[in-house]
């Protein structure tokens, strides 16, 4: 007997049947073919699969699909806008703030949240807000830069727009 | 340091498979869907040592949903084959009775059997209801315990002594000169052993492939590896099948630091998909990827050095044994090599030991073997320095090769730039920084042979001017920017109108693996090579165009000029414009065996503070310093030395294979198994050395794997800097580090194996 499931995923309304014991990332990847978003450990220790969950970010393999009834599903196939880049898509490839690229998607998000709660981090805020998220081939060294640029650019902005 | 007489290359230009990576739509191993796809499990076994007795797949297979069930039955018998693959050696026997299990298992997490089914739940079921019987033996789970006298046996082949047969697979030895000898010029003579434990590549994406078998007998495979090529070689050896019955597809791969360098699933998949005449997807769990590939070895090490109190270094002996897992080829060979390499030292004795262990076959990792002798020889270095209160980058620079040098491994050196890597580290601001309390320094140096190996490429000039480049050769860390590069730099058009791609086994001539640090050098070449037959096509037919001979043709900045400058020039894009008129389309093609490889040195600094009451080692700070002979694209070299860096953190603090005493590893979770995490880190600060390899056209060296080698010396030596305490058994995690600081037994004979 599968559930019914409705929310919204990047902003567009879903509907999908799964199993009980599904879990969210399952139902995005294998339901609803959205494979931006990764499945590195299944166990919440990587971040590859991570989403916002009505705003919160969220390990996908850590939540049970019919949870997520009525809610609103953000990954990194929502991160732009038709016509440009998030600018932390921008800033990773401008930064070369990724390698392999299999964990990038869940560094965007996790980055996402966190500048969504706190645009103007420093190194240390921005280390740990991503302490979550493994990555085995940068170092993490242009990923941390990357994200701070792009609180830079926000920072500035903000000043010009106060002025 | 960057040359100022290209104009693409050493551009941080964007990589061109960048946007896909960033939005989600790149395609990894898993991304794979095929209409009427079946899931595919493996059913391993729970025991470290054990004859198989019988396998019962009736019960299996009568699970709804159920639509293949194979054994080792179904795999061909094949015997003993040595060969090289990508820059190690593969038995083809031993390979195929480690992806199937045949008479005995060899460790927890072997495959006994494979399974096909409409649903997880199906496949699950099934691997649940199948049969095994097994008659269980003693198992050994590191070097001491197998080289021990009454161990029990793995393998009734293994004697390379020529007597009973034992766990030892191989002994290598190198012995020049008399060290004896040397060591009686010695002022000082120090010797220590040392223990590291087994770790894992950490990849972070599980081994995923898709395979689709059609009527014909032939088979499709998508897959996420470091060498299609050597996917479909040892698969179809393997199967016992025709290499051109299989195409392999390569899939975006989320890592690999050699642990993809081998195959695991491939064959399974393609024999269930051939038996069910279904696709068939298999994806590994992460603790599957934990308890059945390719760990780097364990080991035990000894080193003795001694010097003159000037510091000049007399003699060495080193002595190392590596688990190579449950089949024969741990990475004992390449650490014999390299662990003296940076140093010139004539009178040498080196033994390695290969030896068998009920764990997972080890694979490559990144320098292979090389970090594990790097620690024994840098940490005994650092205290012969301290010994001759000598300056311990001073004494390597005293000791250190250059051109011309003749290697400990016997052969001698073209131009390097070891010694400019410890000049660019004694010079840096790191490097005379104050320390405060519990701080201390470290310095250690590392050194990679670096491969050249096989590679093809194919560039094709489109009408419009745009060009294809095409390479069999996985990119796993922004290769594909530097083919656009290089390709860039000798057709003189902008790296944006080029298109580097990785295609399939069918579609490019053989291509070895993406390993040792290879690819930009090598596959580089190949590259380099079909662009200049490119630019002397596009001579040929402006000298047509102009009714002048090609030698009147020069090629400059993307056009064709006239050497008496009486023509108009000729754009790349003209000129193909018009190719239907000029002989046709616009291509070429080179395949090579990369000669001319140049070696890389790396020589990194590290500050760290040990907090005395928990033992935490926290790393303030961290410069390396590595010769990269020409740096094509500078971000991705920084990523690579950075990336190596970082992963040596991890095997120097926190990672390890913990085994409880039935053979079972104890932590497969990246939870347990503890990899750095941002907020574990500094920066990791680079300085990109550029002594040009002579043997490429651009005097490009391998960056990938030099820069892991170091970093477990140097945070051991910046311990003792700051506590006065020689760590010499690996990880140097918060309990160790405790333990070491209390204990009164720390001192001149190494501490016990934990």
């Amino acid at each position: 007997m599968k559930t019914h499931v409705t929310c919204s995923v990047n902003g567009d309304p879903v509907e999908f049947l799964v199993d009980d014991s599904q879990t969210l990332l399952s139902a995005l990847r294998d339901e609803l073919k959205l494979t931006g978003v990764k499945e590195g450990c299944g166990t919440g220790d990587c971040g590859a699969c991570s989403v916002l969950l009505n705003g919160e970010l969220t390990c996908s393999c850590l939540v049970f699909a019919p949870e997520v009834q009525n809610s609103q599903v953000v990954t990194v196939e929502g991160l732009a806008d038709p016509d440009n880049l998030h600018p932390l898509q921008a800033a990773f490839l401008e930064g070369a703030a990724l390698q392999c690229g299999i964990c990038t998607p869940g560094f965007l998000v996790a980055a996402k949240a966190l500048l969504d709660r706190n645009p103007t981090p420093n190194e240390k805020e921005v280390r740990y807000a991503i302490a979550g998220n493994l990555c085995r081939c940068t170092g993490y060294d242009k990923i941390v830069r990357s994200i701070l640029d792009v609180a830079a650019d926000l920072a500035s902005e903000s000043e010009t727009v106060g002025e | 340091m960057t040359s100022t007489s290209f104009k693409h290359i050493g551009q941080r230009s964007i990589r061109p498979d960048g946007l896909d990576k960033v939005t989600g739509k790149a395609r990894f191993g898993a991304d794979y869907y095929l209409p009427g796809m079946l899931v595919g499990v493996v059913v391993r076994s729970p025991h470290p040592h054990a004859t198989i007795k019988s396998i019962d797949t009736t019960a299996a297979r009568a699970i709804s949903g159920v639509k293949a069930v194979i054994t080792a039955q179904d795999f061909p018998e094949i015997s003993h084959e040595e060969a090289m693959s990508g820059e190690s050696v593969v038995d083809f026997r031993d390979l195929s009775h480690n992806v199937m299990a045949r008479d005995k298992v060899l460790y927890i997490g072997h495959p006994v059997a494979a399974i096909a089914a409409t649903s997880q739940q199906a496949a699950d079921a099934a691997a649940q209801a199948l049969q095994v019987v097994y008659e269980i033996h003693p198992h050994v789970l590191n070097v001491d315990e197998a080289m021990a006298s009454d161990a029990p046996i793995l393998h009734s082949d293994l004697d390379p002594d020529g007597g009973e047969p034992t766990n030892i697979a191989k002994r290598h030895v190198f012995n020049r000169g008399d060290t004896k000898q040397g060591f009686a010029r010695a002022d000082v003579v120090i010797e220590r052993e040392f223990t590291t434990k087994q770790v894992h590549q950490g990849y972070i994406e599980p081994h995923a492939v898709v395979a689709d078998t059609g009527e014909d007998g032939r088979s499709v495979v998508w897959c996420s590896s470091q060498g299609h090529f050597l996917v479909r070689d040892q698969t179809a050896k393997v199967l016992g099948w025709e290499r051109s019955r299989l195409k392999v597809i390569p899939a975006e791969i989320g890592g690999g630091f050699g642990g993809k360098t081998t195959i695991y699933l491939e064959p399974l998949a393609v024999l269930l998909s051939a038996k069910s005449g279904r696709p068939v997807k298999m994806v590994m769990s992460r603790d599957e990827v934990f308890m059945a590939t390719g760990p780097g070895p364990g080991s035990r090490v000894r080193v003795k050095i001694g010097a003159t109190s000037d510091g000049k270094i007399t003699a060495a002996e080193v002595w190392m044994a590596f688990d190579a897992g449950a089949f024969k080829g741990s990475p004992v060979g390449a650490a014999c090599q390299t662990v003296l390499a940076p140093y010139e030292i004539h009178d040498v004795s080196i033994t390695g030991l290969d030896v068998v262990i009920n764990t997972p076959k080890v694979a490559a990792y990144r320098a292979p073997g090389a970090p594990i002798g790097a620690f024994a020889a840098e940490s005994v270095l650092d205290e012969i320095a301290e010994a001759l209160s000598m300056d311990p980058i001073d004494l390597r620079y005293q000791n250190a090769v250059e051109e011309g040098s003749e290697s400990t491994y016997g052969p001698t050196f073209k131009l390097i730039g070891f010694k400019e890597t410890l000049e660019a580290i004694k010079e840096h601001p790191h490097y005379k920084a104050t320390l405060g309390p519990n701080q201390g320094r470290g310095v250690a140096c590392g050194f990679w042979f670096n491969a050249g190996l096989g590679s093809s490429a194919t560039v094709s000039i489109h009408e419009d001017g745009t060009a294809s480049v095409l390479t069999g050769s996985p990119d796993i860390g922004g290769s594909r920017a530097s083919m656009a590069l290089m390709a860039a730099e000798v057709l003189g058009i902008d790296e944006t109108r080029i298109r580097p791609s990785i295609v399939d086994t069918d579609s490019i001539g053989f291509t070895d693996v993406t390993g040792g640090s290879r690819v930009t050098f090598a596959t580089g070449m190949a590259v380099i090579e079909a662009c200049g037959e490119i630019v002397e096509d596009l001579r040929g037919r402006a000298a047509m165009i102009w009714g002048a001979e090609p030698d009147d043709v020069e090629w400059q900045s993307g056009q064709a000029q006239h050497s008496d400058g009486s023509k108009p020039p000729l754009s790349l894009a003209e000129i193909a414009g018009s190719a239907a008129k000029t002989g046709g389309p616009i291509a070429a093609t080179a395949s090579l065996t990369a000669r001319g490889v140049g070696p890389a040195f790396s020589t990194q600094v590290c500050d760290v503070e040990v907090d005395p009451d928990t033992g935490l080692v926290d790393i303030l700070r961290y410069t390396t310093a590595q010769d990269a002979g020409r740096a094509i694209h500078p971000s991705y070299v920084e990523g690579q030395m950075q990336g190596g860096v970082v992963q040596g953190i991890g095997w120097a603090l926190n990672e390890e294979y913990v085994y409880d005493d039935s053979g079972r590893m104890e932590n497969p979770m990246f939870l347990d198994y503890r990899m750095p995490v941002a907020s574990d880190l500094p920066m990791i600060d680079t300085v990109i050395v550029e002594v040009p390899n002579p043997g490429h056209p651009y005097g490009v060296r391998g960056v990938g794997e030099v820069g892991i080698v170091p970093p477990l010396a140097a945070i051991a030596n910046a311990i003792n800097g700051a506590t006065d305490v020689r760590l010499r058994d690996l990880p140097m995690s918060p309990p160790r580090v405790v333990d070491a600081l209390s204990s009164e037994l720390n001192g001149a004979t190494g501490t016990p194996a934990g």
